[in-house]
């Protein structure tokens, strides 16, 4: 793999560099754009996405791709976790449109910030060098902030976006602290070369590269919001605006599963029982704090993230595995997590209107008599988040564990399938408000037919998948079979 | 016309395209509108259906071969080398029959006594009927454990939506109890698919397994059985969930799911660790016999009809993993097949009694809204059709001969003396127990005195009930005085499966 810089690389890069370009027509088309017809905007970064969809198409790697000196790379894992990005951004602009307009929220700086975090995720997919993953990384990271605040007069959003702020300051300097370790032990930034090295030279596998290590799973565990370095999570979901909760619980879990992947398998793959040790702590510790603490959560939004905490929970044990099979069951359990995520924010926002944000889990009471169609949607999703069969969830699970046990870890696997029993008991509180208890509030669901469309597919999505997981399954194993 | 090969994707399939269409009737709030109507007509055609369809499985099904008969094999997850694989045997054959007769029973049993949202109360049984099927039928570790999780799903809503007061409470509990004693299987499952290379049910007998491990996975088996069953000490879900479901949950419960864990005994712990369960037989008799006489003790004591009956079903389940194990301790002598055919023949029988018994519970407490023994009293002075039909499944329930009760606890008490006097002893004592908790309830409702103007005022079978009860009574003495058809249906994949089970894969 040499590292061309010809028009291969500006080939590699097309879909960001489009994605840039647009970007800044949105922001200075919306300008010129009065808040009555903010609408435009909204249509504007959605024909952002599907062009920034179609030079991904059109560019897709048929092999690994090296470029811009070996700084970026473009592989079949790099495609299809933006491919699902940029779907997704598209899927939170569409849920969230009504409830900015119903709330004043609806100004451009939401989707120019949402294009921008997505330009940040695509950088961190793409990235293979550690400066490269870091500007990613520090883009997307940015943009969450501002989105978090940008309900300004409200204190809960402007609190929770500071506490973000900060603590993702410190998290960030820790990450570069540790880029440096790396950087001053191996004498070089690039993932590839960074592996290289060290299976040049076992005597580096020693204690300053395993200083510059912790730190880099400091960063990674921050990213994720996993166990000890997940404080910022559930007030920052419960803090911030439905729409803006809806974006951070979905494709940013992609960018953070590449920042993993790249940086632990690709780069310090050598490293494997070193990091295997670390990241089993904070993994078994997010699945146990996670499921824990949601069940005593009384706002929906914060108790989803606490879920989110222990999902990341299996993502990471995956990850620990170390094998190709379990990348791919990381892979599957991150792509079909977000579905699920999406659709239940999604039907968070659904139930809030002007003036009222449906954040409380009472607010899903007697949710059957009021919509008996999106109670059932809401049942699949959080039934396929607590992975009972036939749903999506219970596969992603099912790979994890299968991943478990062939290296070797049943008591890992028992305890995971535990801590899952646990977790049922708060998904099945929402189904019980929904179908158990009387609804306290009749108001009718209001939301557009495209809104209402999207909505259902996202809720039939998870039970589809379900019947029918193995494509997905057989793309994740080929996926993680053709990384290097 | 003949559609013998793909008879089971239709008996699974069939109701749950069926519940899917009343979803999509949807309820009126007018319970005579023809929407309403409409809608009940289509449920009960649709589980009528299915019952007519499943008479072929019954004509069809060769008695004389031990093999898989109606196979349907088709690749789900080429990457997991998953398939959808069906098939039965004389096991999971009579259970079928067993869901397919019920469910149409239950669904004329709600007919007007679910006033909420009956489309969805219906379209939830007829998803669980094909979920249930799908159960007895799968030949493939996944697909049987997707259809023994999500059948989970629809017995959730139905207590936790039209049950009793505490049904909130009640239908946690089952989900979670029921849940965490099956992903340990799930646990072994996947264990067994790296052993194996393949989730085939088939593959994981031919296996060969190390004893730590064969007794790692019968416990994990044992767990999510005995908790389905439910076996002593495991079974606290049982009375909530039986005492708080509505009519019909409680009846499907008793008389399918309960079966569920005994199936799975037969289906796997016995042929995939034969070892390991001729390691723990003694503790599975063990608990069987506790069940047998402590849980006929508890039912002596109980004020509430329902839980009196839920009591009684563990007790008489004991029989069940009783016959099950008992081979082990009667290798040696013939009729080794004597117990497992006893705990087959109880399994149905039971399904049949505790269902008819729930539905009696039933009939009353839509006329009284109360299961209390002591508010009842004389009733059979204002309700002799309904007394009659009554005494007769008490009668069954106690294991009176002539009555389906009688057979399977018969068998298994003859097989258990072959094994061990006390085992015969300790089980026997169920005749005593078994006629003085039920007769006794039986004595205090239906006898004596008008207990007060509410009993006197209690109206009779009307058509529709008496329907229902009629068709239970028929198949209560038919199976108890000719359980010819049945025993020979299974007779030969019992005899296969004690091979099967008495070979060792050390």
């Amino acid at each position: 793999m040499d590292h061309a810089m010809d028009i291969t690389a500006y080939i590699s890069a097309a879909p960001e560099m489009t994605l840039l370009g647009l970007i800044c027509a949105v922001l200075i088309a919306d300008l010129f754009v009065d808040d009555e017809h903010r609408m435009a905007t909204f249509w504007m970064a959605i024909v952002s996405l599907g062009v920034t969809l179609w030079v991904l198409a059109a560019t897709a790697p048929v092999e690994p791709t090296v470029v811009f000196s070996g700084a970026y790379m473009s592989d079949a894992f790099s495609q299809i976790l933006k491919v699902t990005a940029t779907g997704f951004v598209a899927v939170v602009f569409l849920y969230s449109r009504d409830y900015l307009r119903a709330n004043d929220l609806h100004k451009g700086e939401f989707y120019v910030l949402g294009l921008v975090g997505l330009l940040g995720m695509m950088i961190m997919i793409s990235a293979n060098s550690l400066l490269t993953m870091y500007l990613g990384l520090e883009t997307l990271a940015l943009s969450l902030y501002a989105l978090v605040a940008i309900d300004r007069n409200n204190a809960t959003s402007a609190e929770s976006a500071m506490k973000y702020f900060v603590l993702g300051a410190i998290a960030s300097g820790a990450l570069l602290y540790g880029i440096s370790w790396v950087y001053g032990v191996t004498g070089t930034i690039m993932l590839d070369e960074i592996a290289a090295v060290i299976a040049a030279d076992p005597g580096l596998n020693s204690l300053p590269l395993w200083f510059g290590l912790a730190f880099l799973i400091v960063g990674i565990a921050f990213k994720f919001g996993a166990v000890p370095f997940h404080m910022w999570l559930p007030d920052v979901y419960q803090g911030a605006r439905t729409p803006v909760t809806l974006y951070i619980a979905s494709a940013p879990k992609l960018a953070a599963l590449a920042f993993t992947i790249r940086v632990l398998v690709d780069g310090l793959g050598g490293l494997h029982e070193v990091w295997a040790d670390m990241i089993m702590v904070v993994a078994v510790l997010s699945l146990l704090v996670g499921n824990v603490i949601a069940i005593a959560q009384t706002n929906i939004k914060r108790m989803l993230g606490y879920s989110t905490i222990a999902h990341v929970g299996f993502i990471l044990i995956a990850v620990f595995c170390g094998t190709a099979k379990g990348n791919a069951a990381a892979l599957f359990y991150t792509l079909t997590y977000i579905v699920a995520a999406a659709g239940a924010f999604g039907i968070i926002i659904l139930l809030s209107r002007r003036g009222y944000d449906a954040e409380n889990l009472s607010d899903f009471k007697g949710l059957n008599a009021r919509s008996p169609w999106f109670a059932l949607m809401m049942m699949f999703l959080m039934f396929s988040m607590a992975g009972v069969p036939p749903f999506i969830g219970f596969f992603g699970k099912l790979n994890v564990i299968d991943a478990v046990l062939s290296s070797g870890y049943p008591g890992l696997a028992v305890l995971m399938v535990l801590a899952s029993v646990v977790g049922a008991y708060y998904y099945l509180r929402v189904v019980w408000y929904m179908y158990f208890e009387e609804a306290e509030d009749q108001a009718v669901l209001q939301a557009s037919n495209d809104t209402r469309l999207v909505l259902s597919l996202n809720g039939v999505a998870v039970l589809a998948l379900g019947i029918v997981p193995g494509w997905l399954w057989a793309l994740c194993t080929q996926i993680a079979l053709s990384m290097r | 016309m003949d559609f013998s090969h793909s008879l089971l994707s239709i008996l699974v399939w069939l109701p749950i395209i069926g519940g899917i269409v009343l979803l999509a009737i949807g309820d009126d709030e007018d319970t005579t509108s023809s929407r309403s109507s409409t809608m009940r007509i289509v449920a009960l055609g649709m589980s009528l259906m299915t019952l007519v369809l499943s008479i072929g499985l019954y004509k069809w099904f060769d008695n004389d071969t031990g093999a898989m008969q109606f196979v349907e094999r088709v690749s789900w997850i080429p990457a997991l080398d998953v398939w959808y694989y069906l098939g039965v045997d004389g096991i999971s054959a009579p259970l079928i029959l067993l869901t397919t007769f019920i469910t149409p029973l239950v669904v004329v049993a709600g007919w007007d006594s679910i006033k909420t949202r009956p489309a969805q109360y219906f379209a939830a049984f007829l998803i669980l009927e094909g979920l249930m099927i799908g159960v007895f039928s799968a030949l493939d570790g996944l697909l049987f454990y997707v259809f023994w999780e999500a059948m989970l799903i629809p017995m959730f809503l139905i207590i936790g939506v039209w049950g009793g007061q505490r049904r909130i409470y009640a239908t946690l509990k089952f989900f979670l109890y029921t849940f965490l004693g099956s992903v340990l299987m799930l646990v072994a499952f996947i264990y067994l698919y790296g052993q194996a290379g393949s989730f085939d049910l088939f593959e994981f007998m031919n296996v060969p397994l190390g004893m730590t491990a064969q007794k790692l996975i019968f416990i994990a088996f044992l767990l999510a059985f005995a908790v389905k069953v439910p076996m002593w000490p495991v079974h606290t879900w049982l009375p909530d969930a039986h005492v708080e479901a509505p009519t019909g949950g409680s009846v499907i419960l008793a008389a399918i799911m309960l079966k569920m864990g005994g199936y799975g005994f037969l289906r796997l712990s016995l042929p995939i660790v034969p070892d390991g369960s001729a390691y723990f037989s003694g503790l599975v008799i063990t608990l069987s016999l506790i069940a047998i006489v402590y849980i006929g003790f508890v039912a002596l004591m109980q004020k509430d009809m329902k839980k009196l009956i839920a009591y009684s079903s563990i007790a008489h389940m004991g029989f069940v993993t009783l016959g099950f194990f008992l081979m082990w301790s009667i290798m040696a002598s013939s009729g080794a097949g004597l117990g497992m055919t006893g705990g087959m023949v109880q399994m149905v029988s039971h399904g049949l009694i505790s269902g008819a018994m729930f539905l009696c519970v039933g009939v009353l407490y839509d006329r009284m809204h109360s299961r209390q023994i002591a508010d009842y009293g004389g009733v059979a002075n204002t309700m002799p059709k309904f007394a009659g039909f009554m005494v007769l499944f008490s009668m069954a329930n106690a294991g009176l001969p002539g009555t389906s009760g009688f057979v399977g606890e018969f068998m298994v008490i003859i097989a258990s003396f072959k094994a061990n006097f006390w085992y015969a002893f300790l089980a026997a004592s169920t005749l005593v127990l078994g006629a003085a908790y039920t007769l006794w309830m039986v004595k205090r409702v239906l006898y004596g005195e008008v207990a007060n103007d509410k009993v006197a005022a209690l109206q009779d079978l009307n058509q529709r009930e008496f329907i229902v009860l009629g068709v239970l009574a028929i198949a209560v003495l038919l199976l108890g005085l000719w359980p010819a058809p049945l025993v020979d249906m299974m007779n030969v994949t019992i005899e296969q499966l004690i091979q099967q089970a008495g070979h060792s894969k050390l």
